[in-house]
C-alpha cells in the first residue's frame, strides 16, 4: 500500500513549474494571508496561533503560541523576531528545502508572526554553509520589499518591520536559541543561563525576543490561511499540523516527506514511503528525530501509556509519527531527522561517529559538556581503533549520566542521549567488541578494520 | 553589608532547617549569610563579577512551595505543611535568587553526585602537577577534589595538551593546562579593569585562554586576575616558584599607594615579604588592588635604606640622637614639615611636639594621576588623618610656601622633616644649609638626610603598626608584618621620647604599645573620641568627615569615592 503524502508547507515546492521568485509565489495565492493578517488585531493572531496548538518544529516541540505569550511586553523595549534557520542537527534537511524552494512562504510567515508579536525587527539566522539559501533569501526579501510586503509601512498598515539575514559562523551550538542570540550579537555562541536570560524577556540585546524554527513560522501562515480550528484538525489533538520527515540512511528512497502528524507509522514511512530497506537487509535501528534523539531498536516492544491514558503495545513499525508517541516510546520527534540503520551497521562505529560530532561541536563553556563529551568520544574512538575494554560500555553510561541535566543548555542532553540509548540497547554489541578484539590480539591479528569517522 | 542587614528578608529552608536571609541574594550569598559558606562549592562565581554559571559546581536542588493555580493559595500536605514542588533538574546556586519559602538541598545524594561528576571532569585534562604548582595550598580545585574527587582516575585516554608558559603581560604568566575556563579573569578585565584583552580561542575541550592578538594584559590591575583564578593557571610572574603559600605568615595591612587605602594582606616569612594581596572590604576596595601597590614593599629592600641613627653624619645610639634633637627643639624657632604618609599616631605626637615648641607646621601634597578605580590622585595614605589631628587645617599645596617664607626671614632655626627631599620642594637651600639645623625622619638616603644634623631612620608600613584615615574618612589599621632594620625603633617611640624630654606627658610605651597612646588620642581628638585601639576591626571604622566637606580634595570619582564638591577638579 502506497501512502500518499499530504503536503502543506512543501505543497508546491516540487512542482516542476514552481520557481522561488515572488511572481510565482503570488500566482499561487501567496501573500494573501499577510494581507489578511494585517487587517486583524495582533493579539487575535497570537490567539489563533495559541488556539491552533502548533508546536515548535525545531526540536523541543514547545507550543509556539505559548512561547509568544511569555513575551515581556511591559518592559517597553523593542521586540525582536528571529527565524532559526541554523538547521544543524545531523539527519535534518527540511529548512533548507523550504528556503531554497519556497522562500517567500517563510517571509510571509515571518511577517505575519512579526506583526502578531509587534516585532520591531526580524532576523533570519541562516546556517553559514547555506550560502545558496542566503542568496535566495536576500533576493526574495528584495522582491518582497519592492512590493511593500516588508519594510516601512507594510501595505499601508502603518506597521513597519524589516528582515535581516545573518549568516552563522558554522557551529552546531548556534542553533541553540540563546547561543544563536549571542552569535547574532557578534559574540561566541555560548548559550546563556536560564534563568535569568529567557529570550522572551532578555533576548537579543537584552530585549524580548522570539526565536522560531523555519517550519514553525511557515505553519503560522497556514494557521492564518485556514484558521486555528481547521489547522488543529490536521493530525491529532496535541500533535497538530503536518511535519516534514527527513529520512536518511539505509532506505531505498531517502528524502523529505510531509505528512500530517500521526498520519503514518514509522513502518509505513520506511517501507511504503521510502521503499523499504536495501535488498537483503533487515532493519536494525532507527534514530527518529535527529542524531540527538534516543535510538529505537528494531526488535524492541514499546509498552506504556500515552498522555491521554490509552495503553499501547507497539513494535517499532507501529509507532505513529508524532510528538507524543515518539516521546512515549522514550525518544523524541526532535527536528524530524529520521535515520534508518540496517543490519550492516556497526553500532559502536555509529555511536563513535555521533560522539565525534558532539565532541567537536561542544562550545566549551560549561564543564560537564566540555570535558565529558570529548571523553565519550575518546572512548568510542578507541573502541573502533581496536583497543576496546570490557568496562567501556558502563563507563560511557556513567559519563553520559554525569552530563545530562547538569549543563547550561540542552547540548548536554543532546550529546548524552545517544550514548545512553546506544549503549543500553546494544550493550551486547559493545561488550562483544572488547572480547572480539581481545581474541584477535591473542591470535596476533589486526584488531580493527579501517573506519573513517565523519 | 549594612544595607543588606536593613533590607527585606525572606525565610528559606536549607537542608531541613529554616533560616532568615536577605531578599534578592543568590543561593551562594544566602549560604554565606547563614554561615554555611562551605556548603555550596563554586569556581566561576565571584561576588564582585557578573554571573555566568559555567563551572556547574554549585548545583543544588531547589523547590518552591506549590500554589493552587486558580486560587493562588499554598498547597498543604497531610501534616499541614506547604507542599514543595522540587525542580526536576538541579539548578546552579549562583544564578538562583532565593525567594520566600524556598527549599534548598545542599547535600542530597543527587547534589553530591553532581559535584563528584564536575570534579572528575575538571580533573581528567588537568595536569595534576600540584607538587610544583604555586596555587597548591590555596587552590579551589585541590580543595574540592579532596572532598568530591574519587582518589583515582577512570580516565584512560590521552590528556589534552595546551600551552604551559604563556606570557600574558609583564606580570602574569599563564599555564593553560591548569585552566578550568571559569572566565573570572575575562570578566574581571571587562567589568572592573575596563581593559578587554582576554578571551577564549578554539572550541570545546580545546578552548584556550589567551590575549587578543597584539594585546597584552598589562593594565595596573592585572595581578587581580591571579588572585581570583581559582586554580594555578594565572600566576604572578614575580611570585611564581618562589615560596609555598603555607609557609607564609599573613598580616593584615593597608596599601599606602594612595588615599584609597586598599585593604591588604602581607605574606611574609622570616622577615621577608613575598607578596601582597588585596583583602576584601566592600566599603573600600571590594576584592581588588593595584599592581603598583603590590610592589611597594620592594622599595624598602633597597641599598639606600637608612639603618642607623646619625648625629652630624656619625652613627650614634638612639638616646644620643634623641638628646641631640631635644636640645635643638628646646631652642625654639622650630619648623615642622610633616607628612601625609605618617600614621595617625605619628601625626598626633608630632602635633603635640609642635604645640610644645610653638612650631610652624606645614605639609606638602603628593599628587599623581588617578585611574578612577583604586588609584586616587592623592598619593598619600593619610591626608585626612593630618586634618583630623589638626596638624593642618587646609589641603596642602605642592610647595610649603609658608615654611619657605619663614625660613627665608630667619624665623626658623630647626626644621623637622618627614620623608621629604627639601631640594625638590623649592625651599631656600642656601639659607637651609647655612643657618638651619635639620632633624630628618625617613626611610632612605637623600639630599636632605645628607644635610641633616640628626637622622632617624623610619620604619616602613610593613614594619610597624598604626592607622590611616582614607579618602572616605575610614579609620583603618595596619599591623607589623616583619621586623625593621636591626636596632631601629618606630617613629612613635622616638617621638614619644622626644616629647617626654621636652616635658610632655605622653606615655612612654614600647613600639607596639599603641593601646595607651590611643587612650590619649581618643581623649583629645574630636573625631576619634571614644575609639579604642583594640576596637578598630580589620575592616576599619567609618568616621564622620562632614566637617571637612568644604575642602577641595584632590580625588576625583573612583570605585568607592564621590567628591563632595563637584567642581573639585584637579
Amino acid at each position: 500500500m502506497a501512502v500518499e503524502e499530504q503536503r502543506l508547507i512543501l505543497k508546491y515546492a516540487d512542482e516542476p513549474s514552481y520557481t522561488n521568485d515572488i511572481e510565482c509565489y503570488i500566482k499561487h495565492g501567496g501573500y494573501e494571508d499577510l494581507k489578511k493578517a494585517i487587517q486583524m488585531k495582533p493579539e487575535d493572531i497570537c490567539k489563533e496561533v495559541l488556539d491552533s496548538g502548533v508546536r515548535g518544529r525545531g526540536g523541543a516541540g514547545f507550543p509556539a503560541g505559548m512561547k509568544w505569550k511569555f513575551l515581556d511586553r511591559k518592559s517597553g523595549k523593542p521586540i525582536y523576531l528571529i527565524c532559526n534557520a541554523d538547521e544543524s542537527e545531523p539527519g535534518t534537511f527540511k529548512d533548507r528545502q523550504i528556503i531554497h524552494k519556497d522562500p517567500h512562504q517563510l517571509i510571509e510567515g515571518m511577517m505575519i508572526s512579526a506583526f502578531a508579536i509587534q516585532a520591531k525587527l526580524a532576523f533570519i539566522y541562516i546556517r553559514g554553509e547555506f550560502f545558496e539559501g542566503y542568496k535566495i533569501l536576500e533576493r526574495a526579501i528584495e522582491e518582497a520589499r519592492s512590493k511593500n510586503l516588508l519594510g516601512d509601512n507594510i501595505l499601508g498598515s502603518g506597521y513597519s518591520c524589516d528582515i535581516i539575514v545573518h549568516r552563522g559562523a558554522g557551529a552546531y551550538i548556534c542553533g541553540e536559541e540563546t547561543g544563536l542570540i549571542e552569535s547574532l550579537e557578534g559574540k561566541r555562541a555560548n548559550p546563556r543561563i536560564k534563568p535569568p536570560y529567557f529570550p522572551a524577556a532578555l533576548g537579543l540585546y537584552q530585549c524580548p525576543t522570539i526565536v522560531n524554527n523555519v517550519e514553525t513560522l511557515c505553519d503560522v501562515k497556514h494557521i492564518i490561511a485556514m484558521g486555528a480550528k481547521a489547522f488543529s484538525e490536521i493530525g491529532t489533538p496535541g500533535n497538530v499540523g503536518t511535519r516534514i520527515w527527513c529520512v536518511s540512511g539505509h532506505v531505498q528512497k531517502p528524502g523529505y516527506y510531509e505528512f500530517p502528524c500521526a498520519a503514518i507509522t514509522l513502518g509505513e514511512l520506511i517501507y511504503d514511503v521510502c521503499g523499504g530497506l536495501l535488498p537483503g537487509k533487515k532493519l536494525k535501528a532507527v534514530i527518529p528525530g535527529g542524531s540527538s534523539s534516543k535510538i529505537l531498536r528494531a526488535d524492541e516492544r514499546f509498552k506504556g501509556k500515552l498522555k491521554d491514558g490509552t495503553e499501547f503495545d507497539w513494535g517499532i513499525e507501529d509507532i505513529p509519527m508524532d510528538f507524543d508517541s515518539l516521546a512515549a516510546v522514550g525518544s523524541m520527534s526532535g527536528s524530524g531527522g529520521v535515520i534508518i540503520m540496517d543490519d550492516s551497521t556497526d553500532m559502536v562505529e555509529a555511536l563513535a561517529n555521533i560522539n565525534y560530532f558532539y565532541a567537536h561541536e561542544s562550545c566549551g563553556q560549561c564543564t560537564p559538556c566540555r570535558e565529558g563529551v570529548p571523553w565519550m568520544k575518546k572512548i568510542t574512538t578507541r573502541m573502533c581503533s581496536g583497543n576496546a575494554r570490557e568496562e567501556d560500555p558502563q563507563m560511557l553510561i556513567n559519563i553520559a549520566d554525569q552530563i545530562a541535566g547538569r549543563t547550561i543548555c540542552a547540548f548536554g542532553e543532546a550529546a548524552s542521549w545517544p550514548v545512553q540509548s546506544f549503549v543500553s540497547k546494544f550493550r551486547d554489541e559493545f561488550e562483544a567488541k572488547a572480547k572480539e578484539q581481545e581474541l584477535l590480539k591473542k591470535q596476533g591479528l589486526e584488531t580493527s578494520k579501517e573506519t573513517t569517522l565523519i | 553589608m549594612i544595607q543588606i542587614e536593613l533590607g527585606e528578608r525572606v525565610t528559606i529552608t536549607v537542608d531541613g532547617k529554616e533560616h532568615s536571609v536577605p531578599k534578592g541574594v543568590n543561593v551562594i550569598e544566602a549560604m554565606n549569610a547563614i554561615g554555611k559558606e562551605k556548603e555550596v562549592p563554586h569556581y566561576c562565581y565571584h561576588p564582585k563579577l557578573s554571573v555566568v554559571g559555567n563551572c556547574r559546581m554549585c548545583l543544588v536542588e531547589v523547590g518552591n512551595p506549590m500554589r493552587n493555580r486558580e486560587t493562588g493559595e499554598a498547597v498543604l500536605d497531610e501534616e499541614g505543611k506547604p507542599k514543595i514542588a522540587w525542580i526536576p533538574k538541579p539548578v546552579i546556586g549562583c544564578s538562583t535568587i532565593v525567594s520566600e519559602g524556598m527549599h534548598i538541598q545542599t547535600n542530597s545524594p543527587n547534589v553530591q553526585e553532581c559535584r563528584n561528576g564536575v570534579t572528575e571532569f575538571l580533573l581528567i585534562n588537568h595536569p595534576l602537577d600540584c607538587p610544583i604548582c604555586d596555587q597548591a595550598g590555596e587552590c579551589r580545585l585541590q580543595e574540592f577534589s579532596a572532598e568530591h574527587g574519587r582518589g583515582y582516575s577512570r580516565f584512560k585516554e590521552e590528556k589534552n595538551v595546551k600551552p604551559k608558559r604563556t606570557r600574558l603581560g609583564p606580570r602574569v604568566t599563564l599555564d593553560d593546562e591548569r585552566c578550568i575556563l571559569c572566565s573570572r579573569c575575562i570578566r574581571f578585565s571587562q567589568e572592573i579593569a575596563k581593559d578587554d584583552v582576554l578571551g577564549f580561542v578554539d572550541r570545546g575541550t580545546y578552548s584556550t585562554l589567551t590575549c587578543f592578538p597584539g594585546k597584552e594584559l598589562s593594565n595596573n590591575y592585572s595581578l587581580n586576575t591571579v588572585d581570583i583564578c581559582p586554580v594555578g593557571a594565572l600566576t604572578s610572574t614575580d611570585f611564581r616558584f618562589k615560596m609555598r603559600v603555607w609557609f607564609l605568615k599573613r598580616t593584615t595591612s593597608i596599601c599606602t599607594e594612595s588615599s584609597v587605602g586598599s585593604n591588604t594582606t602581607v605574606w611574609s616569612r622570616e622577615g621577608k615579604i613575598y607578596r601582597i594581596t588585596p583583602r576584601r572590604n566592600d566599603d573600600v576596595n571590594d576584592t581588588w588592588m593595584t599592581d603598583s601597590g603590590r610592589n611597594l614593599f620592594k622599595a624598602y629592600e633597597s641599598e639606600d635604606r637608612l639603618n642607623a641613627y646619625l648625629v652630624d653624619g656619625i652613627s650614634k645610639s638612639l638616646d644620643d640622637a634623641i638628646a641631640a634633637s631635644t636640645a635643638l627643639l628646646g631652642e625654639g624657632f622650630v619648623g615642622i614639615l610633616g607628612s601625609a604618609h605618617s600614621s595617625i599616631e605619628e601625626q598626633f605626637l608630632l602635633n603635640q611636639i609642635a604645640r610644645k615648641t610653638n612650631a610652624q607646621v606645614d605639609l606638602v601634597s603628593s599628587i599623581g594621576t588617578g585611574d578612577g578605580i583604586l588609584l586616587s590622585e592623592d598619593r598619600s595614605p593619610n591626608l585626612r588623618g593630618a586634618l583630623i589631628n589638626g596638624l593642618i587645617d587646609r589641603v596642602p599645596t605642592a610647595h610649603p610656601e609658608k615654611l619657605s617664607k619663614a625660613i627665608k626671614d630667619g624665623s626658623i632655626k630647626t626644621l623637622v622633616v618627614f620623608n621629604e627631599d627639601l631640594e625638590v620642594l623649592n625651599l631656600p637651600m642656601k639659607t637651609l644649609k647655612e643657618s638651619v639645623e635639620i632633624i630628618y625622619f625617613g626611610n632612605t638616603k637623600n639630599n636632605t638626610s645628607d644635610l641633616a644634623k640628626v637622622v632617624f631612620p623610619s620604619l616602613s608600613v610593613f614594619e610597624k603598626s598604626g592607622s590611616f584615615v582614607n579618602q572616605n574618612f575610614r579609620l583603618q589599621k595596619f599591623n607589623k608584618a616583619i621586623p625593621g632594620p636591626f636596632g631601629i625603633v618606630s617613629e612613635v617611640q622616638v617621638l614619644t621620647s622626644v616629647l617626654n624630654h621636652l616635658g610632655g606627658s605622653a606615655d612612654e610605651g614600647s613600639g607596639a604599645g599603641l593601646e595607651e597612646l590611643w587612650n590619649q588620642i581618643a581623649n583629645e581628638i574630636d573625631l576619634l573620641r571614644g575609639i579604642e585601639w583594640s576596637k578598630i576591626s580589620d575592616l576599619g571604622i567609618q568616621l564622620d568627615g562632614s566637617k571637612f566637606d568644604s575642602l577641595e580634595f584632590f580625588e576625583t570619582e573612583n570605585l568607592k569615592f564621590k567628591p563632595k564638591l563637584q567642581e573639585n577638579a584637579v
